[in-house]
């Protein structure tokens, strides 16, 4: 019945997802543990110009930590503590009630008033108020459901964060920049020719990214709020697989002045290139650590590919993975202790994850063309692209493997995302 | 752009063989600057006077020896997961070395892909090493590597555009790549 209820919500949302959105979302499977939450309708949001009550229900249920419960019924909708009748929550088995207002303020302004009651406890846990131009109603609703998060699992939410990923439509390439949701899309550059790799700096003002648009693979940093781009990586040969230091001063990647593909490092504002390896084959797709101490990346050094580390100054590396021929694309959780990375199945290729102090391997997916995995800010979610129909989509697996969402730009091929950090 | 430059060569050609040693009479100038005159056809130039005192030499027309022959081949496939030149190659290449030999001021810029399974990045390295194998090659037979250049595109131009294996096998490709001088 549970299953029932939560499938009936899920799909109530799904069709509530407003038809003009370019990026459609669907969501399958639940966490472990689900916060069974209600969220009334705000009385005065009929003022904003989309329901923000309705973003903040879609963003906790994409989580796949949250279960939102129908408020239908309940008649007056309660907009402070001492209104709520508890037992009509409790009936509806939500542990969790958020309920509020938006009333207006100066110069055009709205107040969006929420307050967090603890069912159970018959509590309030917390209570915020933001002020906002109406415009910014899916900005607030995204902090509201970060507010709600954060009090309810512990956790920093990410609702508020912005991704990066290439669509590709024909023979166009757009880098674009969206909200982590899909929403609010705007292309950073369009290009006749192939865009790959794309970084966001640790501040979130930048994208490092590989064009081909000089005929040859070369590196450019964009600031993306001023369009200012510098060609950083533009060395004989083939320049590639760029990565951020965590203090965004240097740039890991990929050259071929010797010959085969090696890493080095680079001043993030251009310069001088250092080597860092020195094998005899392929070393790629570099990662910093958070601590910003070592470097994982792929090396065909034992035959097939497989992930190494090293120290992020260069020296000896070690390898990572052992289980099976190919594993590619590594990335490093936010807390450093877990690698998520690419791994062929056979002949399918999938998200798997590492855990790096017990080096227990598992996968995660059950897609079969998976690529370039992404960390979500909190850790809690791995962005990637996969193939469906012969189609490019974004998808999204919880760490856990339960949750699990697809991200499909409608008429293009979307691929290569990137999660950005979290904005300060 | 190799066949741009051709083809511009040959213009330059034809404007050369057109002109003689004389000067030719001016074509009118027109008084709507900028818009082609209305009038080409009642006030044609006169033909250039024919010196009949004198014997020249006609230039015969350039033919450009990378689109005949073995040179127009640009294209070297490589088996699967292999990075060797297949010795049925081995003219092909042998042929440019030759060619950019005689060319010193001739630059080739060698282009590595791969299909398109795998990972984007491991995949550009896979066509480094395509492209940096039939480099290794022109070296060997004497090029210098001032006039070379190794550089991949991985799995991002496929030639070919299907998922069989007729399609992977098409763009497991290095191409030679004539570049404007």
């Amino acid at each position: 019945m549970k299953r029932l209820l939560c499938l009936l919500a899920l799909l109530s949302w799904w069709l509530a997802v407003p038809a003009a959105a370019q990026m459609t979302i669907d969501v399958s499977g639940a966490g472990a543990r689900q916060y069974p939450i209600a969220i009334t309708n705000f009385p005065g949001e009929a003022a904003l110009p989309e329901s923000l009550t309705q973003i903040v229900r879609a963003d906790l249920e994409r989580s796949g930590l949250f279960r939102v419960i129908d408020t239908a019924g309940i008649s007056p909708v309660p907009t402070e503590l001492a209104q709520v009748r508890f037992a009509e929550w409790a009936a509806k088995s939500a542990d969790y009630l958020a309920i509020g207002v938006v009333v207006p303020a100066t110069d055009g302004r709205l107040t969006v008033r929420v307050r967090l009651v603890d069912v159970v406890k018959q509590a309030e846990l917390a209570s915020f108020a933001f002020t906002m131009a109406p415009a910014l109603t899916r900005v607030t609703a995204h902090r509201t459901a970060d507010e709600i998060y954060a009090k309810i699992t512990g956790e920093k939410g990410f609702f508020n964060t912005k991704i990066a990923y290439v669509k590709k439509a024909g023979t166009r390439f757009d880098l674009i920049v969206a909200d982590y949701d899909g929403q609010n899309e705007q292309s950073a550059l369009t290009s006749r020719e192939p865009i790959i790799s794309p970084e966001w700096s640790p501040d979130g003002s930048r994208l490092v990214y590989v064009s081909f648009e000089n005929r040859k693979p070369q590196i450019w940093v964009h600031e993306i709020y001023t369009s200012k781009r510098t060609l950083v990586g533009n060395f004989r040969g083939s320049n590639s697989a760029p990565a951020w230091s965590p203090d965004g001063r240097e740039l890991a990647v990929v050259l071929t002045l010797s010959g085969a593909s090696q890493i080095y490092t680079l001043p993030a504002t251009g310069g001088e290139p250092r080597r860092l390896t020195t094998s005899p084959g392929i070393d790629t797709e570099p990662v910093y650590s958070p601590d910003g101490g070592t470097i994982y990346f792929t090396s065909d050094r034992g035959g097939g590919p497989q992930i190494y580390r090293m120290p992020a100054g260069g020296g000896e590396a070690r390898r990572v993975t052992f289980k099976g021929a190919y594993n590619v694309s590594p990335k490093v959780s936010p807390d450093g202790k877990t690698l998520a990375y690419v791994t062929r199945n056979g002949g399918l290729f999938q998200i798997a994850i590492l855990d790096l102090a017990t080096g227990q391997e598992r996968t995660l997916t059950d897609t079969v063309k998976d690529e370039s995995p992404s960390f979500a800010p909190n850790g809690k979610l791995i962005l990637y692209a996969t193939e469906i129909g012969g189609k490019g989509v974004l998808a999204a697996v919880s760490t856990d493997g339960r949750v699990k969402q697809r991200l499909s730009v409608s008429a293009a091929d979307a691929r290569e995302p990137a999660w950005g950090p979290f904005t300060k | 752009m190799f066949k741009r430059v051709s083809a511009i060569s040959i213009i330059a050609l034809l404007v050369a063989c057109s002109t003689s040693g004389e000067k030719q009479p001016e074509a009118p100038v027109s008084e709507n600057q900028g818009r082609p005159p209305m009038t080409t056809a009642e006030v044609a130039p006169k033909p250039p006077p024919v010196d009949t005192g004198r014997i020249s030499t006609v230039t015969p027309p350039q033919v450009d020896e990378l689109t005949t022959g073995v040179l127009a081949k640009r294209s070297i496939y490589f088996d699967l997961d292999s990075y060797e030149v297949k010795p049925e190659y081995r003219a092909l290449v042998e042929a440019h070395a030759s060619f950019l030999r005689k060319n010193p001021s001739r630059k080739v810029v060698v282009e590595g892909n791969t299909d398109e399974r795998g990972s984007r990045e491991y995949n550009l390295s896979l066509g480094q090493k395509r492209a940096e194998a039939v480099k290794k090659m022109l070296v060997l037979l004497g090029v210098p590597e001032s006039q070379l250049e190794a550089v991949s595109f991985g799995e991002e131009k496929p030639k070919a555009q299907g998922k069989d294996e007729a399609a992977y096998a098409e763009n497991r490709r290095g191409d030679l790549s004539y570049r404007a001088q």
